[in-house]
């Protein structure tokens, strides 16, 4: 099954070359620069501290979006297409692709996440920019894996796109939907407690991105290997996660 | 397109999922949410940035800006959250909203009612500067916070000689139609019970004789209160 995922992740990064995706994090790369350099004219003090603040989050939600829609476009165009049943129609297993299109896409997450991680080293210390790097990735691979599981549950673009966005602006806000709804004041009504007890369980099965790629890692001092270590260990739980309930909708497909 | 049977995932498949989705419940479980303490209020940031990151929606952000900071009072697990936060960031995030939104009154009123109400005279007085500071930049709009301010100073704080500066600021600045009397005329009462009397009668005079007060029952009050102040003068002599 090893050389049925390295074939199929090979193909896959493959599509996305020549889906000038490449291109397209080169863009953003360069729109990236073009505003740092605004901001260094605007910014009468901490200038290296707004520039890099903006140029992270502008980089994050830029890498976070080309890549998601990069997966749902793609895997739908596969299924219009009846790629999917023309691969299976070979000797490939339905774990093969599914983990052979994840790995292909975990590869692909690799290039903004360096090509980003990059431009950030030029304004930070070393440091919290490897850091910030690879959170960027790990957070690429959620993101892309979650893609996967809509594209395979909803088979369309819109609600695809749609689902995965409402998922990524629900992980990052999630931490503070809960400091709101556990409010004292809150808890007086039925209603409020209700809803804070729906927050506390959609909490517990979203992972928070709110921790991941933060700007604040690269302004100021404080981001350490331990953070890192704590974030991977939520991406490998989720990522598993993801697999399973991605494997579920695919096995259950019916071609 | 009808879907195939639970029997044809492997169990593999189903244990990966189930393995995935206990692991993610104990990884919540083992990491408790984040609970907001008051004194990790950040420190404001600069205009600049912020009428960047406004796209051209100032006002928004100012009213976004405003409850995020007001959050901070209102997280669980915080005895006295006002008198915990550090009022130099409280100050620092309330300017830069009103620098976002000049003509909005929120600011004012959460530093006048809100934050400068904690009991803790060192925070009010912070409190009572801002506003006052913000005053001076539109007296005939903000008079109604600074009213508030010297009347909190004056009668919760105790501090007459700082109540009767902002009372004085409102009876020489606040000069808008809209001002109503008793905000002008405050200052000559905290004068009064400062035992400066002169200068309190001076200005009770200015007023009476000068013709700016027409009603009658207004002009017979500030009579009587002259009456007063001065007996209570002559009393001290």
């Amino acid at each position: 099954m090893l050389k049925q995922i390295r074939t199929i992740a090979h193909y896959t990064l493959l599509e996305a070359m020549g889906n000038r995706l490449i291109w397209l994090f080169a863009a953003v790369l360069v729109a990236g620069i073009g505003f740092t350099g605004f901001l260094d004219e605007l910014a009468l003090t901490e200038k290296r501290e707004i520039q890099l603040a903006l140029l992270a989050a502008l980089l994050r939600f830029s890498g976070i979006f080309l890549l998601a829609t990069f997966v749902v476009t793609s895997m739908v165009r596969e299924f219009n297409d009846k790629g999917l049943q023309l691969l299976l129609a070979l000797p490939v297993t339905r774990a093969g692709y599914l983990f052979g299109k994840m790995a292909g896409f975990a590869a692909l997450a690799a290039v903004p996440a360096l090509l980003f991680g990059l431009l950030t080293a030029l304004l930070a210390e070393p440091g919290p920019s490897l850091i910030w790097t690879v959170s960027l990735m790990l957070e690429c691979w959620i993101i892309a894996a979650f893609s996967m599981l809509c594209v395979l549950t909803f088979n369309q673009v819109m609600p695809a796109l749609s689902a995965v966005m409402g998922f990524y602006v629900l992980s990052r806000s999630i931490g503070t939907l809960q400091l709101i709804g556990s409010q004292p004041l809150a808890e007086h009504s039925v209603s409020q407690r209700i809803i804070s007890v729906m927050i506390d369980c959609l909490s517990a099965v979203l992972p928070h991105l709110d921790q991941f790629t933060r700007s604040d890692w690269l302004v100021y001092p404080g981001a350490g290997w331990p953070l890192l270590a704590s974030l991977a260990g939520q991406s490998a739980i989720y990522l598993a996660l993801l697999s399973g309930a991605a494997l579920f909708d695919l096995y259950r497909k019916n071609l | 397109m009808r879907e195939r049977s639970l029997s044809a995932v492997p169990k593999a498949a189903l244990l990966l999922l189930a393995a995935g989705l206990c692991a993610q419940l104990l990884w919540h479980v083992s990491h408790p949410p984040a609970r907001a303490a008051a004194a990790s209020l950040p420190a404001a940031p600069s205009l600049s940035a912020v009428q960047l990151a406004s796209l051209g929606e100032p006002i928004a952000l100012s009213k976004i800006l405003l409850l995020y900071v007001q959050g901070f009072d209102d997280q669980p697990g915080v005895q006295a959250p006002f008198r915990q936060l550090d009022f130099e960031r409280v100050t620092g995030w309330l300017g830069l909203t009103l620098q976002l939104d000049p003509r909005g009154q929120y600011p004012l009123f959460l530093a006048s009612r809100v934050y400068g109400e904690v009991g803790d005279p060192v925070k009010q007085r912070i409190m009572a500067e801002f506003v006052y500071q913000a005053f001076s930049a539109n007296p005939n709009q903000r008079w109604d916070a600074l009213a508030n301010v010297a009347i909190t100073t004056r009668h919760r704080i105790g501090d007459i000689v700082r109540a009767e500066r902002y009372a004085r600021a409102l009876r020489e600045q606040a000069t808008g139609p809209d001002v109503p009397d008793w905000a002008r005329q405050m200052d000559i009462f905290m004068l009064a019970d400062m035992h400066d009397y002169e200068r309190a009668l001076q200005l009770l005079d200015g007023l009476i004789q000068g013709g700016q007060i027409s009603d009658i029952n207004e002009l017979r009050f500030l009579r009587e209160r002259r009456e007063r102040i001065a007996s209570e003068a002559a009393n001290r002599k």
